[in-house]
């Protein structure tokens, strides 16, 4: 875990209210795992005060780790002004990553929306032979274009609410199709997005008796298992019933966690 | 003093700090997260996280929400009790070159007791803060601290069973905060922190549910500093023992505005996780300060306020 401040590379807009920020840190970007999160302290001021949680979606040139983010209230519209030659505090790499160690299984990634992010640091370091990146989101403008981060477009299928790009629908359709058909062994699920897309993917890997990782968010203050605050309810009910989303996850074996009290 | 390096030694009672800057309990956890970033031996100390006798779960999620200039807490005093506590961190903080205080938490007088009782021999621990302010638990915590008796009470009881100094933590959610902390006086405390959380709540205008799942919670960072710097003020003027300056310390100059109005230290929550470093950033402030004012000793700082 390092502390520093960092130069910003680039932050972009990437999609729809949706922004690619790069900063400078040899340090962290060596330490990043997929999965892994860091803490931006969005401005000196004691308003907004908290520091603000984001993934890291990927490193660039062995130096610079990657946030992608939406804006949507006052930490992430302060964010979104922010450009090359300002300087951001962040903490970090922080949170168990994701476990991708078993070879030769396929992996689906399930994205809802912004909760592509961690997935797209997945992505890029894993086999692309075999993973699969299903992504959905509202509307085709909100599309996040995933050669933005030296990923390629194959493997990829999209589902938009509104029909306006790939399937018209949610990105559980897509999944459901796609281990519909699958006779290749068993997959291995990672998602992350809106808790109602989680929930769903979680049953479908119960159902299927499928190994599923999720990367979950709560409300954080620390983020490093210090507060106390991000608490989520966990499976072991009687003797541990809460889990801390920043130390013990963001992600989590869909089985640690208690999925009716989410 | 070595060189030209002012002292920045203080006394609360019989405890020595190195300097006057301790992370608040709670905010801190026991210290082995943020050992990471910070070098915790230039610390003044540690209060850890509120301990009780049995493992406490805490309260259901969500437990904090971020407010103007200040964060809502709901925790519930979530912790691993008294025999895990002993067992897997004291050893740890033993080790530590710093200031180790453990904050206690009963559900009842006898509960208090029996925590200070768990506590006796080990070593490690400087002092006991007793918390009988935390506004996030039903029973016990809150309920004490409004009440002067009741406080008097609860520190009766870990005095009769702690080997260590007492000292109590009290609640800005009273009417006269003097009332309390001379009963604590009276009672025989060796020092007396304050304030912990203000009671407040935040409610979700679109689900029009509170933002809580405990619905209320304690409001801290620097949205209470004025009033915690006030409560502080008056309990100096009001009592004899030793005073802790606790609530929404950001800076060394926010420290020094409660050293000035009389407390012998501070501590440091809400800020450390906006910036690890805030604590040592306040003792190098604190330094530099004495430095440019010629003061070679922060005790001459300390109770200094000028008033007509
Ligand atoms: C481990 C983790 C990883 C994350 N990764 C990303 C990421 O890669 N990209 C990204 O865009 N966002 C990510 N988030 C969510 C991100 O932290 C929030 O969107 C951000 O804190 C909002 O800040 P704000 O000041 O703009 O919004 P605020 O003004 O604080 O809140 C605006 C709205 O957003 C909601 N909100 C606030 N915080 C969160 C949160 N943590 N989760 C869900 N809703 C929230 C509020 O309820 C409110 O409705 C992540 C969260 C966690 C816990
Ligand atoms: C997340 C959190 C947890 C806390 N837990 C405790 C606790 O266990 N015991 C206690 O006496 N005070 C606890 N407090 C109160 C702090 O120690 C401190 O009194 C208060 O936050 C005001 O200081 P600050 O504004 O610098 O944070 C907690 C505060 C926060 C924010
Ligand atoms: S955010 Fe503080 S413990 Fe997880």
């Amino acid at each position: 875990m390092i502390e520093q401040e960092a130069d910003i590379v680039f932050n972009r807009m990437i999609a729809r209210n949706t922004f690619l920020m790069a900063l400078k840190s040899p340090e962290i970007t060596s330490l990043a795992r997929p999965g892994q999160f860091v803490m931006v302290r969005v401005s000196k001021s004691a308003d907004p005060l908290l520091r603000r949680p984001f993934s890291i979606c990927g490193t660039r040139g062995g130096d610079c780790f990657m946030i992608l983010y939406r804006v949507v209230g006052v930490g992430t519209a302060i964010l979104r002004n922010a450009g090359k030659g300002d300087r951001l505090s962040v903490l970090g790499p922080l949170g168990r990553p994701f476990d991708f160690s078993e070879k030769g299984k396929t992996s689906f990634l399930v994205a809802g929306g912004i909760g592509i992010a961690p997935l797209l640091f997945l992505a890029g370091v894993m086999d692309p032979g075999e993973c699969m990146l299903l992504a959905g989101y509202g509307t085709s403008a909100e599309v996040v274009p995933v050669e933005q981060v030296g990923l390629s477009q194959e493997n990829l299928l999209i589902a938009t609410d509104d029909g306006t790009l790939g399937h018209k629908g949610v990105v559980t359709d897509l999944l459901e199709g796609q281990l519909g058909k699958w006779r290749r062994g068993r997959p291995v699920l990672f998602a992350c997005g809106p808790l109602p897309m989680l929930k769903r993917v979680a049953a479908m890997s119960f159902e299927r008796e499928l190994e599923c990782q999720v990367s979950v968010e709560t409300a954080m203050a620390c983020g490093i298992g210090a507060c106390q605050g991000c608490a989520v309810r966990a499976s072991s009910r009687e003797t541990q019933p809460y889990l801390q989303v920043c130390r013990h996850g963001p992600v989590f074996s869909i089985r640690s966690l208690d999925w009716k009290a989410l | 003093m070595t060189g030209d390096r002012p002292d920045l030694t203080v006394n609360i009672g019989s405890i020595e700090l190195n300097n006057p800057v301790l992370a608040a309990s709670g905010t801190f956890g026991y210290g082995e997260q943020y050992a990471e970033v910070v070098d915790l031996s230039r610390l003044g100390g540690i209060v850890v996280k509120g301990l009780s006798l049995r493992p406490r779960p805490g309260n259901p999620p969500p437990r904090i929400v971020e407010t103007p200039c200040g964060m809502l807490n709901a925790i519930g005093l979530a912790n691993m009790g008294l025999e895990e506590f002993l067992n897997e961190k004291l050893p740890w903080l033993r080790k530590l070159d710093t200031v180790v205080i453990v904050n206690i938490y009963g559900h009842n007088v006898e509960e208090y007791g029996m925590v200070a009782e768990g506590l006796r021999g080990a070593e490690g621990i400087s002092a006991l803060e007793v918390n009988v302010s935390c506004p996030n638990v039903e029973q016990g915590g809150m309920a004490f601290g409004t009440d002067p008796d009741a406080s008097a009470r609860v520190t009766e009881q870990v005095l009769k069973k702690a080997d260590k100094p007492v000292i109590v933590k009290l609640t800005p959610n009273v009417t006269d905060i003097r009332s309390v902390a001379q009963a604590v006086e009276r009672a025989g405390a060796h020092g007396i922190s304050l304030i912990n959380t203000l009671s407040g709540m935040a409610i979700d205008v679109e689900k029009r549910v509170p933002r809580l799942a405990n619905v209320s919670g304690g409001l801290s960072g620097p949205a209470i500093r004025p009033v915690a710097l006030y409560m502080v003020y008056q309990v100096v003027r009001a009592v004899n023992l030793p005073v802790i300056g606790v609530g929404g310390i950001m800076n060394y100059r926010d420290a020094l505005e409660f050293l000035i109005a009389g407390a012998r230290a501070v501590q440091v929550g809400t800020a450390n996780f906006v910036n690890p470093s805030t604590m040592l950033e306040i003792i190098e402030g604190l330094e530099r300060f004495c430095r440019a004012q010629g003061i070679i000793d922060i005790n001459e700082i300390i109770g200094s306020l000028k008033e007509d």
